[in-house]
């Protein structure tokens, strides 16, 4: 049996930024392991410029933003190994795992989940109509795309308008594809504004807002689909219905955090976030067992995955070194009007700064978030814009409370 | 005045720019000449595939360095059409310098040893 301190599982750029934390925390016995042939994960297919601005003062693609972060682990010979996948962890942190050496068990003191999302499907969401081919996900196209060279078709239509999706409908329209237009089941889009401009009015894409897929109808490829308006309890609107000749469909529907290993663990998962509960060192219901990335909870931006990889990676050493993180007094977290999630769930005193990170259930205005703690405001920031599809975070001195509670909110001007 | 939303990075600022190009709303200083080019000559950076000969992969992702003239974007991307690539290729190595006498160049956006 192999043993290292700290096992991280996913070469994403979770992964890679806890290794690197860890690591420039002390820690020297660090193992990655990676399911694919190469480090980075889902941002070798992202080949779209924009990643890195704040962190690199450059304007880079996904594969360029994963490269050189694969390379500062390569620098610091963190040990990791590809084609190597996790199939199970046991409460003392075990883990089976498969690789072309076959089956190996592998021992840690502790362990990050840096697993990453999977896309919601059409079963997630139950369209009626036919099942025939044609219908997928957009990261599955965007994957066909990029890394096999594979156009999955000529007359695309999207359903959702998340990122992913507005990126593909760009994508395959440059490709050749003539894209008809983009269906979106809530009044406002889901997707970050920049790509609403650049994907969809740079080329005239239409976007549908309260609009959904009706029906799908082909018998072995896809060949029409029906949209129709909803009404703000997501019923059909009558006679709304338009008939658009497709022959393929993309979902961009949502992501959801991806942790098999961990729910069969039996962790606690979170039931708005999908991911593991996590305290304020990340650190999951299981003792060494810490989570960060997409496989916590979904972010949009991989500089904010980033920076959480990094803030774990070095609370994992500090738990390597001293055994525990545990402090005695806390401060518990929760969403209150108007919030999605908060994230951790609660906070210790010692820290001093509680940093929170959270999604708003619906787009704002000109609001206000306050923080309140045992019913009076802690404090209150002014936002211009809040949407759900942008996640945010909130600082703020916890230093002089005592325990109790905080509950965030939104409230407009 | 012209509304304008940043499209520099995922932040996504609000911006305005009124006649006397005075620009508000922006974050950081690249909301400012974004909003002055978008108004006079819009750019965009294009990134696409090439076809690689490689033991690994059969694409090899690229974009233009600099942002190009967003009326010339497909035939940027008729141009990509024409080429193929052979492993290794370094990240950042041209792929095809001076695209349509735009003085800019294709670069390739990911590593490929082999
Ligand atoms: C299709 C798609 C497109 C996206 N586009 C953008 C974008 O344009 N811009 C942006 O900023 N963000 C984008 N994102 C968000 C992006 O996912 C994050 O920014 C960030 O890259 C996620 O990093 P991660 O390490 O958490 O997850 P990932 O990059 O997904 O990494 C998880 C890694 O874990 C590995 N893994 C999983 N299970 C196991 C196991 N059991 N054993 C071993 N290895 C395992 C996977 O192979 C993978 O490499 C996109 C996300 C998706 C899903
Ligand atoms: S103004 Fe700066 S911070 Fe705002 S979107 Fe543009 S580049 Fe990003």
């Amino acid at each position: 049996m192999l043993n290292y301190d700290l096992v991280i599982i996913g070469g994403g750029s979770a992964g890679i930024a806890s290794a690197i934390g860890a690591y420039d925390n002390g820690l020297r016995s660090i193992l990655v392991l990676e399911k694919e042939a190469y480090l980075g994960g889902i941002l070798n297919q992202c080949i779209h410029n924009g990643f890195g601005l704040h962190l690199f003062n450059e304007e880079l693609s996904g594969p360029e933003y994963a490269e050189r972060f694969a390379n500062e682990l390569i620098k610091r010979n963190i040990e990791y190994r590809l084609e190597t996948m996790v199939l199970k962890i046991n409460k003392d942190l075990t883990m089976v795992c498969s690789s072309v050496n076959g089956c190996e068990i592998i021992k840690a003191k502790a362990i990050i989940c840096a697993t990453g999302c999977t896309e919601r499907t059409r079963g997630a969401i139950a369209t009626q109509g036919d099942r025939p081919s044609g219908v997928m996900t957009a990261g599955l196209a965007q994957r066909y795309l990029n890394i096999e060279g594979y156009l999955v078709g000529k007359k695309v239509f999207i359903l959702g308008s998340g990122d992913i999706g507005l990126i593909m409908a760009r994508r395959m329209t440059l490709e050749g594809a003539k894209v008809l237009g983009v269906a979106e089941l809530m009044p406002y889009s889901n997707g970050l504004s920049r790509n609403i401009v650049q994907c969809l009015q740079d080329f005239n894409i239409p976007l549908y807002l309260s609009h959904t897929v009706k029906r799908i109808i082909g018998k072995n490829r896809l060949e029409k689909i029906v949209i129709c308006e909803v009404d703000n309890k997501n019923n059909f609107v009558l006679n709304t219905e338009k008939e658009f000749e497709v022959d393929t469909l993309l979902l961009s529907v949502g992501l959801i955090p991806n942790n098999p290993l961990l729910a069969n663990l039996g962790v606690k998962m979170h039931p708005r976030t999908k991911g593991p509960i996590v305290d304020d060192n990340y650190e999951t219901s299981v003792p060494g067992i810490f989570a960060c990335g997409n496989g916590l909870h979904v972010h949009d931006l991989v500089d904010f995955v980033t920076n959480e990889g990094i803030y774990v990676g070095k609370k994992v050493s500090e738990y390597i070194k001293n055994g525990k993180l545990a402090s005695e007094k806390y401060v518990t977290i929760e969403a209150g009007n108007g919030i999605s999630y908060v994230l951790p769930s609660k906070f210790a005193i010692d820290k001093g700064v509680a940093e929170i990170k959270f999604r708003v259930t619906k787009p704002h205005q000109k609001s206000h978030i306050n923080v309140i703690y045992n019913g009076e405001i802690l404090k209150s920031i002014k936002k211009q814009y809040l949407l759900p599809a942008e996640m945010e975070d909130i600082k703020f001195d916890i230093s002089k409370l005592d325990c109790g509670n905080i509950v965030l909110e939104v409230i407009d001007d | 005045m012209t509304k304008l939303i940043c499209i520099v990075c995922p932040k996504g600022c609000h911006l305005e720019i009124d006649e006397s190009f005075n620009v508000t709303g922006n974050f950081c200083k690249r909301g400012e000449v974004y909003a002055k080019n978008e108004v006079t000559n819009p750019t965009r950076t294009v990134t696409s595939t090439v076809k690689l000969n490689s033991k690994i992969l059969k694409m090899l992702p690229v974009r233009t360095d600099k942002p190009i003239a967003k009326s010339k974007m497909f035939d940027v991307m008729e141009e990509l059409k024409k080429v193929e690539v052979n492993a290794p290729v370094n990240s950042g190595d041209i792929i095809i310098s001076n695209i349509l006498g735009t003085n800019i160049n294709i670069i390739a956006t990911r590593t490929i040893k082999e």
